[in-house]
């Protein structure tokens, strides 16, 4: 198995022993795998960078698909527009079911100082089935544990997810 | 002297050639007012003042201000007309009368009710490129879509009516243009898989009048099979069609949400369409016609008259929707009456606007490097296609390929920003990128109202270069060829205007409003204004006095790439910071500045 910073850092955490720089950091640090996909102990989807900066295959489709479908207000690398806020930070201040049900229902803030709106992409097969990915790659770019741009190196694209993908994408 | 294209104009007007509209045609032939965004029906965005000239434009000063209330971009100019400014915002599109009478107290603000949910359908900020005046009347095409008839001295809604559904994704960003008894408007959605269009309403009543898609059968794209040509052929039957697949057009794209101009002695407006849907080529094999396309189309009837495809088969978002500026300029030592158009693509074309004979067709940034160029030979069987250079192709590389290095990046060598011409020098002021792109295309499936795009993109700008990313260059559209070129720090996304003072003006990004030698390029004012400049540059005259107007407000696709800086992901690991950050130079807010000489 590969160590990864936040692997050892987990290890840590499960063995009791102290670890003050992750203590904070229970919705990033990886718990386990499952199929290519990595979670945190509370069954969290999460990324996963390896020690030659090699992302897990979520976190790279994550960085396409939020370069297809919110970059356009978002602007790149989840670091905020003029108007729209940066994801990056969201991904890591908002509740994991928070966070998908700002993307599944929208977000609408109109006011007399305010016309921000964010549509519901519920019916959105191209975010829904990819929610996961965006979710873990901004968590990725928020924790600073990937630099801008795209991610030079993956893992493999997992079985698992080619599975998936081919049901959600019909 | 080359007589300016305005001289010609109403020339033909006054000959009873035509009529254009009579209050446009009128108002547009005295440079105190500038009744319409583009300035002209010809979209020179040249101006006969001239009190303001090279050598007293450095001791300009600001003359007064106006806030509109509003955060977004603030895109398109304030119009002026009998003593009357009128300046719009962006989302809600709100309009103010100022009365320049009365130190610019306001007459009337009209601000219509819109459902917010048109906001996030808007691709790219909630921008408006302006109203247009005609008969008394101020139209305006609101983001929902709406088109509505303001009486010019109240604001008094006389009329409305609805040109989309943007729970399809259809909305709106461009102004219109009042021709003769008709307003003709465009309509934005290609991120959305829309099928794009464009519409003539009559200008008394709202009524439809006619309606021209970009794709689908010859009668809904208003083509005769035997009459409209391209390149000088009649284009046959079934001309769209034959190049989708299936239905695929349905959700093709090819909006229209850039510029019109109109010449009235040929009766014909111009205008071009945006890129096919969805982003990723794999998914829509064929030329996809007539997106990527320059119409132009009898103002009557709205059939196409001529047509010419500029990027058959798009493979980059190189939307071909701006402006269409018409002149009389000298090609291969002969006096034609062409339309100058600078492409997303990074080609300047020149065409006879009579005939749509391609004359020029070349680089307006030497970095571009998707294309060879265009084949000019009209013997060849791919005459006038550009040559695709297979290294750039998305469609090469395929599905889940990164393809890098594009120049330009996807929004184009220039976007919407319109350019002008000098009548006076004969030459053009373009504004325009100089950022280069990787392209990843990817499958989607089509949701309606809901994004369609399909490729992931990283911008960066054009590398061994000067490091900024933009340029405002001056073009000899019979030559095609650079005159003279300045580098500026970020994309220039401010419409110019040319002066008969000699005088150039454009905008920043940073927020200056910069004035320049129509010869030399050489700059002789700058003022800072409160922030970013995506607005058009006017200029009108007021008590004997010529004024110049822009609107400042940050926003925009600008706002949405250069907010947080460009980062070059090819610089490699370790590659620290990236390229200069708009926020490190302004921030939010829509205002008006007016510049004019000390009394």
């Amino acid at each position: 198995m590969k160590q990864t910073f936040f692997g050892i850092a987990a290890a840590f955490a499960a063995a009791g022993i102290a670890a003050p720089a992750v203590a904070q950091d229970d919705n990033i640090a990886v718990a386990y795998e499952e199929d290519g996909k990595y979670y945190t102990a509370n069954d969290i989807p999460t990324f996963n960078v390896g020690d030659d900066g090699t992302v897990d295959w979520y976190t790279f489709s994550g960085f396409r698909r939020y370069h297809s479908e919110c970059h356009v207000c978002h602007g790149p690398d989840g670091e905020g527009s003029t108007y729209a806020p940066a994801l990056k930070e969201s991904a890591i201040d908002m509740d994991y079911y928070d966070f998908f049900d700002a993307v599944v229902n929208g977000i609408k803030r109109v006011d007399a100082a305010d016309n921000q709106v964010m549509p519901a992409f519920g019916t959105n097969a191209n975010v829904m089935c990819y929610l996961d990915d965006i979710y873990v790659y901004l968590k990725a770019r928020g924790a600073d544990a990937i630099p801008r741009g795209r991610p030079a190196k993956k893992e493999k694209k997992p079985e698992a997810f080619i599975e998936a993908e081919n049901a959600c994408m019909g | 002297m080359k007589r300016a294209i305005l001289g010609v104009l109403a020339g033909a007007l006054l000959g009873g050639v035509a009529q254009a509209n009579d209050s446009v045609a009128s108002l547009t032939a005295d440079p105190a007012s500038w009744p319409i965004q583009t300035g002209d029906y010809a979209n020179t965005r040249y101006s006969e003042l001239g009190e303001i000239t090279k050598d007293n434009v450095g001791d300009l000063q600001v003359a007064w201000t106006f806030s509109t209330g509003v955060l977004r971009g603030h895109e398109g100019g304030p119009l002026v007309v009998d003593g009357v400014m009128y300046v719009h915002s962006p989302f809600p599109n709100k309009v103010f009368a100022l009365d320049l009478n009365n130190d610019g107290k306001i007459i009337w603000t009209y601000e219509p009710k819109q459902d917010p949910d048109v906001i996030p359908v808007m691709c790219c900020d909630t921008v408006n490129r302006g109203p247009a005046y005609a008969d008394g009347m101020i139209f305006l095409h609101q983001a929902d879509t709406t088109v509505v008839a303001l009486d010019a001295k109240t604001g008094e809604v006389k009329w409305s009516v609805v040109n989309g559904d943007p729970s399809k994704g259809e909305t709106n960003t461009a102004t219109v243009l009042p021709v003769k008894d008709k307003i003709i408007v465009g309509i934005s959605g290609g991120e959305f898989g829309v099928n794009c269009h464009v519409t003539a309403y009559d200008m008394n009543t709202g009524e439809m009048l006619w309606r021209a898609h970009s794709q689908g059968p010859d009668s809904d794209i208003l083509f005769d099979p035997e009459t409209t040509t391209e390149l000088g052929k009649p284009v046959g039957a079934d001309s769209s069609l034959k190049t989708w697949e299936g239905d695929q057009w349905k959700i093709g794209g090819g909006c229209t949400w850039g510029w019109y101009s109109y010449d009235p002695e040929t009766n014909l407006v111009y205008y071009g369409s945006g890129n096919p849907s969805t982003w990723n080529p794999s998914q829509r094999p064929g030329d996809n016609k007539w997106s990527m396309t320059i119409f132009a189309r009898d103002a009557d009837t709205g059939v196409a008259k001529w047509v010419y495809q500029m990027t058959p088969h798009d493979e980059w978002d190189y939307d071909g929707i701006n402006e269409m500026i018409l002149a009389d300029i000298d090609v291969n030592g002969e006096t034609r009456k062409v339309l100058v158009h600078f492409d997303r693509n990074g080609l300047g074309y020149t065409l006879d606007r009579v005939t749509g004979e391609l004359l020029v067709a070349e680089k307006f940034d030497p970095v571009v490097n998707w294309t060879t160029g265009v084949d000019m030979d009209p013997s060849s069987e791919t005459y006038g296609r550009p040559a695709v250079v297979t290294e750039y192709s998305t469609e090469a590389g395929g599905e889940d390929v990164n393809t890098t290095g594009i120049c330009p990046a996807a929004l184009g060598t220039k976007d919407q920003q319109p350019a002008a011409f000098s009548p006076q020098t004969g030459l053009f002021y373009v504004p325009t990128n100089h950022v280069c792109m990787d392209y990843e295309p990817f499958r989607v499936s089509y949701t309606a109202g809901q994004p369609y795009v399909g490729a992931t993109l990283s911008m960066y700008p054009a590398p061994d270069s000067h490091g900024g990313m933009g340029n405002f260059i001056a073009w000899d559209a019979g030559k095609g060829e650079i005159v003279w070129s300045i580098p500026e720090e970020f994309s220039v996304w401010s419409g110019a205007l040319a002066t008969a003072g000699g005088v150039v003006f454009y905008g920043t990004l940073e927020g200056y409003l910069k004035a320049i030698d129509a010869e030399t390029g050489e700059e002789l004012y700058r003022f800072k204004t409160p922030s970013g400049i995506i607005g058009n540059v006017m200029t009108y005259e007021h008590g004997g006095k010529q004024y110049v107007a822009v609107y400042s407000g940050i926003g925009g696709w600008a706002g949405i790439g250069l907010a947080a800086g460009l980062v070059n992901p090819n610089d490699g690991l370790g590659a620290v910071g990236g390229y200069a950050a708009l926020s490190d130079y302004t921030a939010l807010g829509g205002s008006l500045t007016v510049f004019a000489l000390p009394d």
